[in-house]
């Protein structure tokens, strides 16, 4: 197996708030006082329970607490553990799809300053995702403005499934506003279950969920695409986390055959979904959906781009065990493209700050 | 069935092709009037079918022609493309030396299952009557009102031996996922009367959006994204052990692409390799049972940037369950002449174009 070289950038590194105790130092005494007083706790993702055995790998899941909480666990076992030069936290929080927009708003400040706090200020290989309350876009928009002079975030965070497709205008605030700070968005897998986790409604089981996110993030790529954010906003990159990779070539070879088809009804969508996708998408390389090194291969070979993937552990979920966070058949020439190179071409924040 | 009119259809295919998927349209609502009682044709003129969109008329995402047909299908006596006989065998069956020809009649799924059992039986009559019978190169679907398994079973085996039925039809996106257990007795009465069962595209179902993130703005994007509705099935088909429990059925997926199977195949397994714990009725890695149980239509046929890793794909998934489909007289119809962007070895050829649909309908 090939090794992770020195320096690596790790493109997703999952971080957990412990409970909600562990907010109310950065929330506004008003805040504190409506939490307490009506017992608000827990909050966690559906689409990510912790429980799982997805959600932490067994040598990841620490004696006490949660996955994803210590602090000490991630340097031992990935800032360390793999030789990293950098590491972009995304924290999933349930202030990303809670209904009421005002206590997304202050969950999601308080998860912002939590970040900085507890993870940044502690480790200076640590970078973060700016969480944002997306059910109100300008206020999504205003706690990007508010983080952003902190040169340590270097992202946007969405999940791929909210309550309208993430394409509409409806979202633009957000885009405009990470692109005016030089940030990417990405995308992360995952729903805040405003509809049924599929087009056939809800299924039994979490595999299903689970299997279903690439269903959510190739939609909400189309969905960019079609209604023309891509032409609005030219300097936008959106990355796409934690997505599987293997779905990209099905994706496209239907995308551009539909555009090429029924692009009368979206005249804006003027460019391939291949261009579009060249020119503005990166993904997290783990997981990597494919059995072994020989499908890898193939699929990096339809997939036709170097600078498409980014380094990923995806920590603390259960990929990959031991040491082998690169996708099997990843080619030697590649390698330091995925791990060092296209990261750094994928968020400047990176450049300036590691330099 | 009936003997006198229903002949041999047993003969051995030598020559021509099997086309998977053509849509047979009526000229008119009035072509079921012999086969749907009074109640049910008052039902439909005062109430309509009732199904999960804002319209009653028109389609929820405006398509991209009319009849979402081809422009030239539209027959010279002035119905709707789809709806005569004679110009479907001039344009289709005899201009593509088409052996055989499966009906996929698509019809709105009513809420109310006695209104769709009701229509579905009448569309099964028609079918044979209007169609099967004239034409001996064609075959019937059994349409069912599967959300009433009851009432599904009852009509499936009323249709059980009749050799004009090659399959069950049900469409991609159901009230539930396909393998709740609601639609077994559906899977059992498809194994017993030895039919697959068939699911074809639609983008109405159980009312749910198109996404987990809400509903497109656009046809580009629902026609695009009805790939999904294929993949939450087979994931649920297969995670439920409905394959466990019906070790002999067979599924064909028309007109939902196919590019996404290896993908999806290698994340059930990851998931179920990690996961199994909460699905024990899922015994084996679930890209087992789907290279065993599923067949897929071509139409529309994915094309890849570099036509050759069309070829990858194909291999993944397993010559022998590929069938060729037109979808005749849509818009997005794939001509049996052009519609491989790359080029078939002759053992090739004759499995995707006649040979495979030969042994899964027993056609020859």
């Amino acid at each position: 197996m090939t090794s992770v070289p020195r320096g690596a950038i790790d493109c997703d590194v999952h971080v957990s708030v412990p409970n909600m105790a562990a907010l109310l130092p950065y929330m506004t005494q008003a805040w504190r006082e409506m939490i307490v007083t009506r017992g608000t706790d827990g909050l966690e993702l559906a689409s990510y329970p912790v429980g799982t055995p997805v959600a932490c790998r067994p040598d990841w899941r620490p004696e006490n607490g949660k996955p994803g909480t210590d602090l000490a666990l991630l340097r031992r076992e990935v800032l360390d553990g793999f030789g990293l030069g950098a590491a972009i936290l995304n924290c999933l929080h349930g202030g990303q799809v809670v209904h009421s927009e005002d206590l997304a708003r202050a969950l999601c400040q308080a998860v912002n300053d939590w970040l900085v706090a507890e993870w940044l200020d502690q480790d200076t290989r640590l970078r973060a995702s700016i969480v944002v309350p997306a059910q109100n876009p300008d206020y999504a928009a205003a706690e990007i403005d508010r983080c952003a002079c902190d040169q340590r975030f270097v992202q946007v965070q969405l999940l791929a499934s909210n309550e309208i497709m993430l394409g509409r205008k409806y979202y633009w605030p957000i885009y405009e506003t990470a692109v005016k700070h030089g940030l990417p968005v990405g995308i992360h897998g995952g729903s805040a279950y405003r509809h049924a986790p599929t087009s056939v409604g809800w299924p039994s089981h979490y595999a299903q969920d689970y299997v279903s996110h690439t269903m959510g993030l190739e939609s909400a790529l189309l969905s960019l695409m079609a209604e023309g954010v891509f032409n609005h906003v030219p300097d936008l990159r959106i990355v796409l986390i934690e997505s599987g990779v293997s779905w990209l070539p099905g994706f496209l070879w239907r995308a551009i055959k539909s555009w090429r088809g029924l692009r009368g009804e979206t005249p804006w969508f003027t460019q391939s979904p291949a261009d579009l996708l060249r020119r503005h998408v990166r993904l997290t390389a783990q997981p990597f959906d494919a059995p072994g090194a020989a499908e890898v291969a193939t699929i990096l070979g339809h997939i036709a781009c170097d600078e498409l993937l980014l380094f990923a552990t995806d920590f603390p979920h259960w990929h990959f065990d031991g040491r082998d966070a690169l996708p099997p058949g990843m080619p030697e020439g590649l390698i330091h493209k995925l791990a060092i190179d296209n990261p750094l071409a994928t968020y400047p924040r990176l450049k300036e700050t590691l330099s | 069935m009936s003997e006198i009119l229903d002949r041999d259809r047993t003969q051995p295919v030598r020559a021509g092709i099997v086309d998977c998927d053509i849509h047979p349209t009526m000229r008119s609502k009035k072509e079921l009037d012999p086969w749907l009682p009074e109640r049910w044709r008052a039902h439909l003129a005062e109430y309509g079918h009732q199904v999960r969109i804002p319209f009653t008329s028109g389609t929820q995402y405006p398509k991209s022609a009319p009849a979402t047909a081809r422009r030239d299908a539209w027959p010279p006596n002035g119905g709707p493309p789809g709806s005569d006989l004679d110009f479907l065998r001039e344009q289709l069956l005899d201009a593509n030396d088409i052996a055989f020809g499966v009906l996929a009649p698509l019809s709105a799924a009513a809420r109310n299952t006695d209104l769709g059992a009701a229509y579905c039986n009448a569309v099964n009559e028609w079918q044979v009557e209007n169609w099967v019978r004239k034409e001996p190169r064609l075959r019937a679907c059994v349409t069912v009102a599967q959300d009433d398994a009851a009432l599904a079973v009852a009509e499936i085996e009323h249709r059980a031996g009749d050799p004009n039925f090659v399959q069950i039809l049900l469409p991609s996106k159901t009230t539930e996922p396909l393998g709740r257990k609601r639609y077994w007795p559906v899977f059992a009465a498809a194994c017993a009367a030895n039919l697959p069962i068939a699911v074809h595209v639609n983008s109405v179902g159980g009312g749910y959006a198109s996404t987990a993130g809400g509903w497109p703005s656009f046809y580009l994007q629902d026609h695009h994204l009805n790939v999904h509705s294929f993949q939450a099935q087979i994931a649920s088909l297969v995670l439920e052990g409905v394959f466990e429990h019906h070790p002999s059925l067979r599924l064909v997926m028309i007109e939902g692409g196919f590019a996404w199977l290896p993908m999806l195949a290698w994340r059930l397994d990851k998931a179920w390799e990690r996961m199994r714990g909460e699905v024990p009725e899922c015994r084996r890695p679930p890209s087992e049972y789907i290279r065993e149980h599923i067949w897929f239509t071509t139409q529309p046929m994915e094309e890849p940037e570099q036509p050759d890793h069309l070829r990858d794909t194909l291999g993944w998934i397993g010559w022998d369950k590929i069938l060729f489909a037109t979808d005749y007289p849509h818009w997005d119809y794939d001509d049996p002449r052009t519609a491989f962007p790359i080029r078939l070895s002759n053992a090739e050829h004759s499995m995707v174009f006649r040979d495979n649909a030969c042994s899964l309908y027993g056609l020859g």
